[in-house]
């Protein structure tokens, strides 16, 4: 038997922040490629800690629902899961490759193949491309646009930065987009002056984030001046100095995320025999692999803006 | 099949029955009270605690008196459940008041059941109308299945709260699936978020039936994530409890300086947190492994392996509290008033200030009651008090 972990942070305080882990786990289980599948939180149950010990499978493929490599990744998850010998050099990463490595968990005796985060995966890029099929209701949305993935920046590690820079140079390459810039937070470039960084009228924003909450439901809306008051919400696109700007929400909010679970799985060695859209090659996706998204582009007014958690 | 007669007579048929035997061991099958040896020519030995019988065909099997249905159709459910040794299969047999091996290692904290195993003939009779069992909140029934085609020793289990084992199943919304429990374990009955799963504020009023052994098991590992893995490994004697030092200790980042929370902080923390009118684990861990706390781990079924991570977070936010010195304070009030501030704090830390009736002013943490001691003793700057000592250990000079 073998089983898939998804390993995400999760909140105290906001029930929102684990819905992406619910439900790329859902999706997953849907697609009967596990015998089991679980998810496991730092702040919610069960706990990184106790997870290994509610399945039956002996081979176990973690994968953390995380954007980048660094202190969760590297550190807490490997020591809550109890990963013997476990050390950040096994995965030989750049900050931005790190694939798999394979230990046994010290209080249960399996094997897990702890992976990489999905936000660094090679198939991540497809989400983001996706994000803005979705957004736009343009399947073949490209040409007179400009794509900005926005991230966290440096303020917990230099690899945030990385894997945004990393994603905005893939879609760059495909040329798919008339412009495509990485921007931040909290570094230069900053998403604040997004108007400033692109010629095209239209801009879609990507955040790469794994949730929606604070970050991304009221501090990029009002910094971009996608609105004044997050509370009121925003139009999709918005009219920002001359500029339509087509605001995505987060990244890990997308169905096809699920995907990239699998992928991570998948080149950790899991026997799966599915067929998954989100694919390494982009020579195979450049052109409208994959479902269609829904044609109605999504509204900030129409959704509920609740307060994120602040803890991610 | 009429009321009047029990459904344990339901037999197996032939068919299924031989295929079974065809893959017992050469040894024959001792389980629950069912002994059946190969005698030789196809046939059984057959021994029950209530029936000995010598050289029986298949098809004699089959068509045995009760109770040996009973034994067969019990001896198959469990063939199909498999997972000897599992957590699920233990909980499962559990839930049915089934006898369990022995732990491997049992010592004097082995949790006993609080119910007696039962035999297969009385347990069979328990079932038709289900045997109900509690697992924090949850009330777990297990029942012969109604439909008559799987009736031959199918067990399908009912899931309610524990506060609705009286009520009528129409009065209650039957949910579809396992993940359903999700969604139900989200919220407590004023719409507020439950971070701790196994706080005692499960809503009631839902209902799963008929769910299968291995749905039931992963209903209830959502409502209470991990509490049958740990459950199971109390009863074989290896629960891995990690006492608060070396959880403290462990922790990097925003959370290592809990490792400096003073011991007897530690023991008003799980006194605030860890109870049962807070949480419906059971603790086992103490300050250190031969350092135990005085408070009360608890009644619950399932224990507590660790501090959670909510009791974590909890206490850094204690650590620097506890940083600051103690100062003598000086303020007026009046007895009474002393005698306010303490409802106030009770009725915060009993959770029970929404059941104070808007104009019941004789209980002291009554709104409009707080809302005039402030009236009276804050100023702009809040409490009237006045600082008459500095502790010494405030600032560089104290010794």
């Amino acid at each position: 038997m073998q089983a898939l972990v998804v390993a995400a942070h999760g909140s105290h305080l906001n029930p929102d922040a684990s819905d992406p882990a619910y439900a790329h786990a859902d999706a997953v289980r849907e697609r009967g490629a596990f015998d089991e599948v679980r998810e496991a939180f730092w702040k919610e149950e069960p706990h990184f800690r106790e997870v290994l010990r509610t399945l039956e499978s002996d081979e176990v493929f973690v994968v953390p629902l995380f954007i980048s490599e660094g202190y969760f990744t590297e550190r807490v998850i490997p020591r809550e899961l109890r990963l013997e010998g476990w050390e950040p050099d096994l995965w030989d990463s750049d900050g931005t490759s790190a694939t798999h490595a394979t230990l046994e968990a010290e209080d249960v005796g399996k094997t897990v193949h702890y992976c990489g985060p999905v936000g660094t995966h090679d198939a991540m890029t497809d989400v983001i491309v996706r994000r803005a099929e979705s957004v736009t209701g343009d399947p073949e949305v490209g040409e007179g646009f400009g794509l900005a993935v926005v991230g966290h920046g440096t303020e917990r590690n230099e690899n945030s930065a990385k894997a945004i820079e990393y994603h905005a140079d893939r879609v760059r390459d495909r040329e798919r987009f008339d412009e495509v810039r990485a921007l931040f937070m909290d570094e230069e470039p900053e998403v604040d002056d997004v108007t400033d960084y692109f010629e095209s009228r239209d801009v879609v924003l990507v955040p790469l984030f794994v949730a929606d909450g604070y970050h991304t439901r009221e501090d990029i809306p009002e910094d971009v001046g996608l609105t004044d008051d997050y509370r009121r919400g925003w139009d999709v696109p918005a009219d920002v100095d001359g500029h339509r700007v087509w605001y995505a929400g987060a990244v890990g909010t997308e169905g096809l995320l699920a995907d990239v679970l699998l992928e991570r799985a998948i080149d950790a060695g899991a026997d799966v025999d599915v067929d998954i859209d989100a694919a390494v090659d982009p020579d195979s996706t450049a052109e409208g692999a994959g479902t269609p998204p829904e044609s109605e582009p999504e509204s900030g007014k129409e959704r509920t803006l609740e307060a994120g958690g602040g803890e991610t | 099949m009429t009321a009047s007669e029990p459904r344990f007579e339901a037999t197996l048929d032939p068919d299924a029955l031989e295929s079974l035997l065809a893959r017992i061991d050469p040894d024959g099958v001792d389980f629950d009270g069912l002994r059946l040896e190969p005698a030789g020519g196809g046939e059984y030995d057959l021994v029950t605690p209530e029936t000995t019988r010598r050289a029986v065909s298949p098809a004699d099997l089959a068509d045995a008196e009760p109770p040996v249905p009973a034994y067969l159709t019990n001896w198959r459910y469990w063939q199909d459940v498999g997972g000897e040794g599992t957590a699920r299969r233990a909980f499962l047999r559990w839930c049915e008041r089934a006898p369990r091996p022995e732990p491997e290692t049992e010592t004097e904290t082995t949790p006993r059941d609080d119910r007696e195993p039962l035999p297969v003939p009385e347990r069979y009779a328990a079932l038709e109308d289900g045997i109900d069992r509690e697992w924090g909140q949850l009330r777990i029934t297990p029942r012969l299945a109604d439909d008559p085609e799987t009736a031959s020793g199918e067990r399908v289990y009912d899931l309610t709260h524990r506060v609705d084992a009286g009520r009528d199943p129409a009065d209650l919304e039957i949910q579809d699936e396992p993940r359903d429990a999700r969604r139900i374990a989200t919220e407590d009955g004023d719409g507020r978020y439950r971070p701790l799963k196994t706080a005692p504020t499960l809503v009631s009023g839902w209902a799963f039936v008929g769910l299968s052994g291995a749905e039931l098991v992963e209903t209830v590992d959502t409502f209470y994530p991990a509490t049958i893995a740990n459950w199971h490994r109390e009863l074989r004697g290896d629960l891995d409890v990690d006492h608060w030092r070396e959880t403290a200790d462990r922790q990097t980042g925003m959370y290592a300086d809990v490792a400096d929370l003073p011991r007897e902080t530690v023991e008003w923390m799980a006194e605030a947190c860890c109870v049962d009118s807070q949480c419906l684990k059971r603790r086992e861990w103490e300050y250190a492994p031969d350092d135990e706390l005085e408070v009360e781990g608890g009644d619950g079924p399932f224990p507590c392996r660790e501090p959670c991570s909510l009791v974590v977070a909890a206490a850094r936010t204690w650590t620097d509290l506890e940083q600051e010195p103690e100062r003598t304070y000086e303020l007026e009030l009046t007895p009474s008033e002393v005698r306010q501030l303490e409802a106030l704090i009770d009725a915060v830390a009993e959770g029970r200030t929404d059941e104070i009736r808007e104009a019941d002013v004789a209980d002291g943490a009554n709104r409009y009651r707080a809302r005039y001691l402030r009236a009276k003793r804050f100023d702009e700057d809040g409490l009237d008090v006045r600082e008459v000592s500095t502790a010494e250990t405030d600032g560089e000079s104290g010794e």
